[in-house]
């Protein structure tokens, strides 16, 4: 199993979360136990108060790695003391496009994952963890059932854990293939039966999450940091990364380069191009033409940013986001028009429908896309994806609408030349190469040809 | 009182209390923030984002915690990076608000083509069309034409049955779920919900029978747009081709508002009512009606009605002249020397009643009620109901709700919607004591189980901790039905709860008092104003049975006279049959079960010669030597008001007064257009219970023993399976089969 992960990725001496390149077999417990595991559990229940837990985590700066960058522990000071039951929830839906870090946390590593769940429950004095897995991840929520199941029997979980009088559940619940249920409300909602869509905030989380109960919803990777931080301590753990952007991230590398996978770096100490070049570089020495930093979700950077450091603060100021930490390369063989219309259409198709610029917008987008692509499209609809993009912009209920827009808006701010030469070489619907997915679609015939009046016609 | 808080909307300041949301503060300074979602009887989602606004507040000090001012002494007021939703946004103090910027007007744009690209252009054949918000709102703020190609237009299906009544045009439906949270949080029965994401989102029921609920018209109204439609009038007519004349429901105790829309038939020979719609009254039915009310009135143009008086002529009825009928009347009744039963059923107007009853009396008959009419405790009713100014909406946190042998649902559906919100949403507690379950036990803090039958019984068992728990409440509302008792045992029921009352100190108090579920619009109007005997009549010479529908007996008698709208079973066994009106065809008043007087006025013309019920008892009158000269049923009430002690301080004019009602639902609004139609008829008004007016002793109660009859008298269902609509022909084939929705 696995087999995809290895040790030819090791960028640092000893890895904070990828602690399986370290230490082979560390997903079982007797090795994770034999290798610090469970020790910061432990040190919790018996030295610790729940409030010593959050002051750590606090101090740690510990920001959250399910995209959104919320300082984990003050998060969790938001929880109200007063109120019962709470829940913790862990965000495993890792559903953004080129995210693959919590599947390997929870493959190789998940005592670690479970360590800092259960940590998290103790912080805010919560009884329920559930550990939300996108549905694909059948088998990954197998690896982390055992892992569970071992961590009962070893009584780190269950009623009155080592003795401290504290009790503790931990359930895993798979979902049903949905992007949107990686937003943390549409998770709750999700969680409890309801049609995967966002809730209004306020309420937050904090508040009324999952059943109307105050709950925390932390991502799987944020929580692998809990661990080292809870057993080493804030200070420790600050060695690593900046003084606003702490700590250690997994960097998901994919796209045009030579080893794709999962980096672990200081977050603030490489650039883009350093971490291109970990990943063995773009594929047969060509030019980097785009980096997407956090999948489809963040703007494209073009070559000229390749020299940003990687971290929060630096990747706003270039102009995207860190997000998820994503990296999906583009090398000059790509087509951006045709990488746009994959990522529109990855939102049209994720849109969960719920507000309309964001279920109108989309279809409207792909449908200008589709045009340009079989052919047909004109310097208009170029402009009209523009429109349609800022049409939508910062008036969509949740971020996914939001997130939609910057595949359009900045493939066109960096390239846009490469629209208009598209349109100009590909004018009179001849057949472009790119097209096997839209004859999937039924938009163009195999011949090349437009077939009359049937974009759009598709019900979805 | 709520804490009012100050915001500035566009320059102008106005003071609400804390929690009103920015769209409703807008709205009560005349600023329409256009909604598609939004409903001010719903929770709002804020999913349409048609109401985007740029909101501000006063810049905080992060140090001091000290109102910004600039060097004017003003707050500096901080915008929000985005717009935000106005629906969703509750006001804060010193709020700024911004909705006539370029922003603000491009946003509705926006959002407006985003809605069109999905929306067919169906507005010509739309039933929606001419009272649709999206119509109106396109009109208001669109855009004058659309960049979307036609070609990729969304295309679905366009008549989908959700259940035997609703159809849905998948088309149309903009996503707004209105319909949803209404069954959701109003009717509390989940019958709809969205299913697939996307653009593919779309409605569904999932219940078996499929859009299971007594409540599923309003729907309709409160759609956005013409996705959904009544199996009844789709297709039927246009708004604007529509005559509307307020009115009030007659198939219940609760007196809903309605409007009736007519609209000129050749093929009936006339108007007709094409629909029947809720009209706001935000003290009886708010917005709402249940289904029954808004489709049971195709009676009004039945092949029964009867058209012309009828005198049987050797064994036959024949028609005959309202001249030789009459006549034939007074004849009779002048030589049947006094002995006389005159019947009076509970749809019959108060000035009808009225008048009949002063004739009854001055020829000596003995003036009574149906048989099938509960009258045996109006008089309970009319002492120790709910108070004068007594308010749904008030009831909530430390009020009792007590419902004693009664199915608000079946009985009283409108209030069923009241009573849950005052407990569910509001915190009133409810103890229900019934022996079997209704829709309204799910929301019980208690409930008590008791023998068939033997509510009385029970009541004065439990009368010491009943008491207790009534005491311990603000407020106290008793709700009951008479399901298996005979008139006597029901009203001892009665005379027991309004003794609870008493011994709880609620008697006489406002919001406290008695609710009793009456079978029809005028139980309580008709035996207030006549005061009838309860008991069965004996024998006599002759019957003269006014709108008494089909009772089980009729006392013996010799001759009959029988006075109805429609050719009933009754009419077979009539000497003389004199041709009525339905509350469409004539104005007059109703008093509800809790005791509103309201009044109603005429929709459609007479059918055939057919007359009111007060003018056919001035004629006979007249013809028995009475010089009765009443012009108008207002005349009648005039002087029923003089002579009805309890109506004494009500008149035409205090009825038909009508105040300025929150949510302002009508016509002329853009936004919610369609979905009501406001009052301009008067909102009624409730006369006082003797109790608030003086100290009344309690009842000295004894229980009559059960009787067969009254047990076997089974609860007085409003909804009967495949008996929605009796004589109507025309609505059940506009139903859709089940087997076609399944
Ligand atoms: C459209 C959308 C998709 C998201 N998907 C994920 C996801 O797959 N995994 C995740 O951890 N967070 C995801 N998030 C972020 C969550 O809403 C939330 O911020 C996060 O789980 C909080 O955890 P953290 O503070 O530990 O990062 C998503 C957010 C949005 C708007
Ligand atoms: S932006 Fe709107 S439609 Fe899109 S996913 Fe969020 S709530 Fe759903
Ligand atoms: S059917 Fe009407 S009320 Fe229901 S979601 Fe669609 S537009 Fe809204
Ligand atoms: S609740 Fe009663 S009065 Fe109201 S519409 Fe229904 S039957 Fe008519
Ligand atoms: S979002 Fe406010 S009315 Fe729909």
């Amino acid at each position: 199993m696995a087999t995809f992960y290895g040790s030819r990725n090791k960028t640092m001496e000893r890895h904070v979360l990828l602690r399986d390149i370290d230490v082979p077999n560390i997903r079982e417990i007797d090795v994770y136990l034999a290798n610090d595991g469970y020790a910061a559990w432990k040190k919790a229940l018996t030295t610790m108060k729940p409030d010593d837990v959050i002051s750590v985590v606090k101090d740690s700066g510990l920001r959250g790695r399910g995209g959104a960058g919320f300082p984990a522990g003050v998060k969790w000071s938001f929880i109200p003391k007063d109120v019962f039951p709470k829940y913790v929830v862990v965000n495993g839906d890792e559903s953004e496009a080129g995210t693959f870090k919590d599947h390997q946390l929870i493959d190789c590593n998940p005592h670690q994952v479970i360590e800092g769940t259960l940590l998290a429950c103790y912080a805010v004095q919560a009884n329920t963890a559930y550990i939300y897995l996108r549905g694909e991840f059948y088998e990954p929520a197998q690896t982390l059932q055992k892992a569970i199941d071992e961590a009962y029997a070893r009584g780190l979980i269950g009623k009155n854990v080592l003795g401290s009088g504290f009790d503790v559940d931990v359930y895993i619940h798979l979902g049903a293939g949905a992007y949107i249920c990686g937003e943390e409300t549409a998770l709750l909602s999700s969680l409890e039966g309801q049609l995967g869509q966002p809730r209004l905030r306020p309420p937050f989380p904090a508040q009324q999450g999952l059943y109307a109960k105050p709950t925390v919803v932390n991502n799987v990777e944020t929580l692998a940091n809990v661990p080292p931080i809870v057993l080493h301590g804030a200070q420790w753990y600050r060695q690593f990364g900046t003084e606003k952007s702490p700590g250690t991230k997994i960097f998901c590398v994919s796209g045009c380069v030579n080893r794709p996978g999962n980096y672990e770096l200081p977050l603030g100490q490489y650039t883009i191009r350093e971490l291109i070049e970990m990943a063995g570089g773009a594929l047969q020495g060509r030019a980097v033409k785009g980096v997407l930093p956090a999948g489809s979700s963040a703007p494209i950077l073009p070559a000229s940013a390749l020299d940003t450091k990687l971290d929060y603060e630096s990747l706003q100021a270039a102009g995207s986001i860190l997000g998820s930490a994503s990296f999906v390369i583009l090398d000059e063989s790509v087509d951006i028009v045709w990488a746009a219309r994959k990522m529109v259409r990855f939102f049209k198709h994720e849109s969960c429908g719920k507000c309309t610029p964001c279920r109108e917008g989309t279809h409207w987008a792909l449908q200008l896309y589709n045009k340009l692509l079989s052919g047909y499209g004109t310097l208009d609809d170029v402009n009209m994806i523009g429109e349609v993009a800022a049409q939508m912009s910062g008036k969509c209920f949740c971020l996914l609408g939001e997130f939609a827009t910057s595949p359009m808006l900045s493939t066109l701010k960096h390239f846009r030349a490469e629209y208009e030469a598209f349109v100009r070489a590909h004018s009179g619907g001849l057949r472009n190469g790119y097209d096997d997915e839209l004859i999937r679609e039924h938009v163009i015939d195999p011949a090349g040809n437009l077939i009359a009046g049937a974009v759009g016609q598709k019900r979805h | 009182m709520a804490e009012l808080v100050n915001v500035t909307i566009d320059g102008v300041t106005v003071a609400v209390p804390k929690g009103t949301l920015v769209v409703d503060a807008a709205k009560k300074i005349g600023n329409h923030i256009p909604v598609f979602c939004y409903h001010p009887k719903l929770k709002p989602v804020g999913m349409c984002r048609m109401c985007l606004v740029d909101i501000g507040t006063p810049k905080i000090d992060p140090a001091t915690k000290q109102v910004v001012r600039d060097e004017n002494g003003n707050p500096v007021i901080q915008f929000m990076p985005k717009l935000t939703t106005a629906c969703t946004t509750p006001v804060s103090e010193g709020m700024v608000v911004r909705t006539a910027t370029e922003q603000v007007r491009a946003a509705r744009e926006d959002i407006l083509e985003f809605l069109l690209t999905s929306h067919p252009l169906d507005c010509p054949i739309c039933d929606k069309g001419g009272e649709c918000p999206l119509q109106n709102l396109t009109l208001a703020h669109g855009p004058g034409v659309s960049r979307f190609d036609y070609d990729a237009k969304f295309h679905n299906e366009k008549h989908v049955p959700l259940g035997e009544l609703i159809f849905l045009d998948r088309e149309r439906c903009i996503q707004c779920s209105r319909c949803i949270r209404f069954q959701d949080e109003i009717a509390d029965d989940h019958v709809l919900q969205f299913h697939d994401r996307g653009r593919g989102m779309e409605i569904i029921t999932f219940s078996d029978p499929p859009f299971d609920s007594y409540f599923g018209g309003n729907t309709t109204d409160i759609c956005p747009v013409g996705a959904l439609t009544t199996a009844d009038f789709r297709f039927k007519a246009r708004p604007w081709e529509l005559q509307s004349a307020q009115s009030i429901c007659t198939h219940c105790a609760v007196g809903c508002n309605i409007t009736l829309n007519t609209r000129l038939e050749t093929r009936h020979g006339g108007f007709e009512i094409k629909r029947v719609m809720p009209r706001q009254n935000e003290w009886v039915n708010e917005i709402w009606i249940c289904d029954k009310g808004r489709y049971v009135h195709h009676f009004t143009r039945s092949e029964d009605r009867l058209h012309l008086p009828l005198i049987r002529r050797e064994g036959r009825l024949v028609e005959s002249t309202w001249q030789q009928a009459l006549q034939l009347v007074a004849d009779t009744l002048r030589a049947a020397d006094g002995e006389i039963v005159l019947m009076v059923g509970d749809r019959i107007p108060n000035e009808d009643a009225y008048l009949l009853g002063q004739l009854g009396r001055a020829i000596g008959a003995r003036v009574s009620v149906s048989p099938n009419v509960p009258s045996h405790y109006a008089d309970v009713a009319r002492a120790f109901g709910v108070g004068k100014d007594a308010d749904f909406k008030r009831l909530g946190r430390g009020d009792l709700v007590l419902a004693v042998n009664a199915d608000v649902e079946e009985q009283a559906p409108v209030w069923f919607l009241r009573l849950r919100q005052a407990v569910v949403d509001r915190g009133a507690q409810l103890i229900i004591a019934h022996h079997r379950s209704t829709k309204l036990h799910r929301y019980a803090s208690a409930i008590h189980r008791f023998e068939v039958g033997r509510a009385p019984e029970w009541v004065q068992q439990q009368a010491e901790t009943l008491a207790q728990a009534l005491q311990a409440a603000r407020h106290a509302l008793i709700v009951f039905g008479d399901e298996h008792l005979d008139g006597p045992r029901a009203r001892a029921l009665a005379q027991l709860l309004a003794n609870l009352l008493l011994q709880s100190g609620h008697a006489g108090r406002s919001d406290s008092g008695l609710l009793p579920l009456y079978p029809h619009a005028n139980t309580q109007g008709v035996c207030d104003v006549l005061s009838p005997h309860t008991a069965l009549p004996p024998a006599a010479r002759v019957v003269w049975a006014v709108g008494v529908g089909d009772p089980q007996e009729l006392p013996p008698a010799g001759f009959y006279i029988i006075q109805e709208v429609l050719h009933t079973a009754l009419v077979e066994q009539a000497d003389v049959v004199l041709p009525s009106l339905t509350f469409a065809e004539r104005e007059g008043t109703f008093t509800s079960g809790d005791r509103r007087v309201q009044r109603f006025y005429r929709a459609l013309p007479a059918p055939g010669e057919a007359k009111p019920d007060w003018w056919i008892a001035q004629e006979v009158a007249r013809r028995l030597g009475f010089e009765w000269r009443y012009n108008s049923p207002a005349e009648i009430f005039e002087a029923l008001a003089k002579d009805v002690p309890a109506y004494a301080e009500l008149s035409y004019a205090a009825l038909s007064r009508v105040v300025e009602q929150w949510p302002p639902i009508g016509r002329e609004d853009l936004y919610y257009g369609g979905t009501a139609y406001d009052n301009t008829g008067g909102i009624g008004a409730r006369y006082a219970a003797e109790a608030e007016t003086r100290a009344l002793p309690p009842y000295d109660v004894t229980i009559p023993e059960p009787t067969i009859a009254g047990l076997k008298r089974g609860p007085r269902m409003l909804y009967r399976d495949g008996e929605l609509i009796r004589r109507s022909a025309l609505l059940r084939a506009r139903m859709v089969s089940l087997q076609q929705v399944a």
